[in-house]
């Protein structure tokens, strides 16, 4: 039992491997992938002493557990859920020292959708182009975790710094995705961007790691049909042809052919990363981008 | 040349050109621009049918301002070296395609496979490239209800572009013969065979009688 590793015995409805995620390979149809909450993500590993870039797992809804085949520093950030050692309650957002042989379970998330688990020497899966993340789009990186599996971790840290006091974005009752209006905004009627802003939208059950997709009202196109393919934004508000809304987040297709409607900029898509089926969504335009168009609307 | 900047978010660009040649055009002069140090720092550069994207740029705005000015310098077609991809054309779409361009199958293959075809940009799966090269007439649609599983290293047709898939996936492209060649190594650098600008040529070969089995994971539908 010395070898650096976990065992996965109860892997939840989605547990991926995930960090910053690989750059640079748009080009080549590879999505971006990495923690849809970079934020949580990088308090995670500030907490056991990890460099950013060092791989957690990314829960979802319904957390995991996993048996440590060494003593390790873990901590749990993101969405707030139980975390319990061998069965006793444990801290959340907090270094918590796990010894080898224990059962580390991540319970349900309290509110939110996505908490996030940092062991000291960071997940050790093979990198692919640079990054240990799971992309459940184009199936790069390690598999998503399965109950019996075992993953290595890197060597043990030292001493993680002395943490007092973490600040905790906390979830929000209602999603609100500050946007700035194009690419192809002109695709669409006066009335569907006063739909967008104003409408009465909530975070689909069929959301997944790929895009944020939204319930509500259908945006008025002033055009129609399919824009040749062309290359799709972190962040992007696409809109397909039934008219709702899809946020694309990390493991979004790197082309599409829909109409970009606006783009979130990324420092507001961690919110995204938290907001459960049924949270209420509004878009708040940040106005429209000055060089890029003669005539606002 | 034409071209028209859009703002995507605070920090990207998408530059909108008249044709699928112009944007190819612009595409290698921003990589030229790149390579010598030219070009502001960018995250991504991603060259698609009549755009190319450019995101992570501190100030987009200076770009678009800039690209007016630019002499870009045309596509030249023909010279350098070509990537050679033997294809055995057995694909089970390969009657129906010859149809929609009026010719027999055997003359399919021939126009096919005496094409000249050229990375024009990548998507929908890594190292899937969308090839440009047919004349606009043997353009054809894609298939009214996609396959649920097309295998790894099918060779396909859809509008006027050439891919071949580079792992097993769902897909709607009209399916007319396969490859051994390997199209994604993440192994290898770079990972994708085909990058945007790469030249191709398929070279027909015998039918082989077993495909390979394919390899990984599942994809989005294109």
């Amino acid at each position: 039992m010395t070898d650096s590793a976990f065992a996965v015995e109860r892997a939840g409805a989605l547990t991926t491997v995930q960090d910053l995620g690989r750059t640079g390979h748009a080009h080549l149809g590879v999505p971006r992938s990495g923690a849809l909450d970079q934020p949580a993500h990088r308090l995670a590993n500030r907490l056991v002493g990890n460099a950013d870039g060092a791989a957690t797992l990314e829960t979802t809804l319904t957390g995991c557990a996993v048996r440590l085949r060494r003593t390790a520093t873990v901590a749990v950030t993101g969405a707030p859920c139980p975390v319990t050692v061998d069965g006793r309650p444990a801290a959340w957002g907090a270094p918590v020292r796990v010894p080898d042989g224990a059962l580390l379970e991540l319970g349900a998330a309290t509110h939110g959708v996505r908490s996030y688990l940092a062991f000291d020497g960071g997940v050790g899966a093979e990198p692919v182009l640079g990054s240990r993340a799971t992309d459940v789009l184009s199936g790069l990186g390690p598999a998503p975790l399965a109950d019996g599996a075992v993953l290595s971790l890197g060597p043990a840290g030292e001493a993680p710094p002395g943490v007092d006091g973490v600040p905790h974005r906390g979830v929000p009752r209602e999603l609100v995705l500050p946007m700035v209006l194009g690419p192809r905004d002109d695709w669409f009627t006066r009335a569907g961007l006063h739909t967008l802003t104003t409408g009465d939208f909530r975070v689909s059950a069929a959301s997944n790691r790929i895009g944020l997709r939204t319930e509500g009202p259908a945006l008025e196109r002033a055009r129609d049909g399919e824009l040749p393919s062309e290359g799709m934004a972190l962040g992007a508000i696409q809109v397909p042809p039934d008219g709702r809304p899809v946020l694309f987040l990390a493991d979004h297709p790197t082309t599409g052919g829909y109409p970009v409607v606006g783009v979130v900029p990324e420092r507001c898509l961690a919110a995204a990363a938290q907001a459960a089926p049924g949270t209420p969504v509004r878009f708040t335009p940040l106005g429209r981008v000055s060089w890029g168009r003669p005539n606002p609307a | 040349m034409t071209l028209r900047s859009l703002p995507v978010g605070d920090h990207g660009l998408l530059v909108e050109l008249g044709s699928g040649d112009a944007a190819e055009a612009l595409h290698a002069e921003l990589l030229r621009r790149v390579a010598d140090g030219r070009l502001p720092a960018v995250r991504e550069i991603v060259p698609a049918a009549r755009t190319v994207f450019l995101d992570g740029l501190e100030n987009p705005g200076h770009l678009a301002a800039e690209l007016p000015g630019w002499d870009i310098p045309p596509l030249t077609r023909g010279d350098g070296a070509t990537l050679e991809i033997p294809v055995g054309y057995d694909g089970p779409d390969l009657a129906e395609v010859a149809g929609l361009w009026g010719v027999t199958p055997e003359e399919a293959v021939r126009v096919h496979s005496g094409t000249e075809f050229r990375v024009a940009f990548c998507g929908f799966a890594p190292g899937f490239g969308y090839l440009t090269g047919l004349p606009e007439r043997f353009a054809v649609p894609r298939r009214a209800t996609p396959r649920t599983k097309v295998p790894v290293g099918s060779v396909a047709l859809a509008g006027p572009y050439t891919g071949v898939y580079p792992r097993s996936s769902p897909g709607g492209w009209q399916l007319i013969g396969t490859t051994d060649t390997v199209l994604w190594d993440a192994a290898r650098e770079p990972a994708a065979l085909l990058t945007p600008g790469t030249r191709v040529r398929f070279v027909p070969r015998e039918p082989t009688a077993v495909p390979r089995e394919p390899t990984a994971g599942e994809g989005g539908g294109a």
